[in-house]
């Protein structure tokens, strides 16, 4: 059991060497030439402007949200598809109830126009804000 | 400069070091592929299947920061001659420069009217090779591209240089 790790160890060893081994070479033999040109970001060949951080649209976040929430919807599935053969009906029905939460929590963003760009700002227009919603509705 | 780079006198250990060193720069010029007008349509030519660059080691690459050797192939206009300028600060050392075509090396057909085009690349970065033709075929950039080879087989980067 010991040699076992001891295989471990030796590939550890081997790995660490494999990276310093370079490092020091080229920190020997590599000529170094640091000008503050060099040190820029390179924007393909424009002068940098400001910083990186920036301030995003927070509409952004709830798309990122939505994309995440599928994107790991596919990571269940994948797994799932792999033992559906050996699971039948159980796993079909389990599926289905979980993508059913997932499809709610879908509706419920549609109907708070979430996936809507623009928000619509007046909806269930009543009162003089009637025509106004009529209007958008078209 | 590196930690050994021009600090040795001249010694049989030190020429072959310097002679290994320069045989691996010059056996493995990765270029910068830098098309600005129709020389890059060459340029590709050249690093594609039928003339194949790669066999002497000049791969294409995208980023200055990876790039050994920078081709400026085509017609440099004046506002393009800023950005030239700045990727090649932005290339690692050792780095060297092909002027491709003759608009690279002397402004080729817009030597006389052409208001908006630099009349040579060498104006702005150091050449060393030049390589001419409008367009030049592949067969002259892989020429160009040995006869770097043989500029950098010559350089002795661990000896120190005479004042």
């Amino acid at each position: 059991m010991y040699r076992d790790f001891g295989t471990v160890l030796l590939a550890a060893l081997v790995a660490i060497v494999f990276v310093c081994v370079p490092l020091i070479l080229q920190w020997l033999v590599a000529p170094s030439n640091k000008t503050a040109e060099k040190l820029q970001t390179y924007e393909c060949g424009e002068v940098v402007e400001g910083s990186a951080w920036l301030q995003f649209n927070v509409r952004f976040y709830v798309v990122a949200l939505i994309f995440l929430i599928f994107d790991v919807e596919v990571v269940f599935l994948f797994p799932w598809a792999v033992v559906f053969k050996d699971m039948g009906m159980v796993a079909l029905v389990e599926m289905g109830i979980f993508l059913s939460i997932l499809i709610v929590g879908l509706a419920y963003v549609w109907v708070k126009s979430d996936l809507d760009w623009i928000k619509r700002t007046v909806r269930y227009g009543t009162g003089r804000y009637q025509k106004i919603a009529m209007e958008q509705e078209k | 400069m590196g930690l050994l780079t021009n600090r040795f006198q001249d010694n049989i250990i030190v020429e072959k070091l310097d002679k290994l060193l320069s045989w691996s720069r010059s056996t493995s010029p990765w270029f910068f592929q830098f098309g600005t007008a129709c020389c890059a349509i060459e340029m590709m030519a050249a690093a594609a299947s039928r003339h194949d660059m790669m066999r002497i080691g000049a791969i294409p690459r995208s980023s200055p920061r990876q790039a050994d050797v920078m081709i400026v192939a085509g017609t440099v206009t004046m506002k393009m001659a800023i950005r030239v300028k700045k990727l090649y600060e932005q290339m690692a050392d050792p780095k060297y420069v092909i002027a491709m075509g003759s608009c690279a090396t002397s402004g080729g057909p817009y030597w006389q009217h052409g208001y908006h085009v630099l009349k040579g690349v060498d104006i702005v970065i150091p050449v060393d090779v030049y390589v001419p033709g409008c367009p030049p075929r592949p067969e002259s950039l892989i020429e160009g591209m040995l006869k770097l080879q043989e500029q950098i087989l010559q350089e002795r980067p661990l000896t120190r240089k005479m004042a």
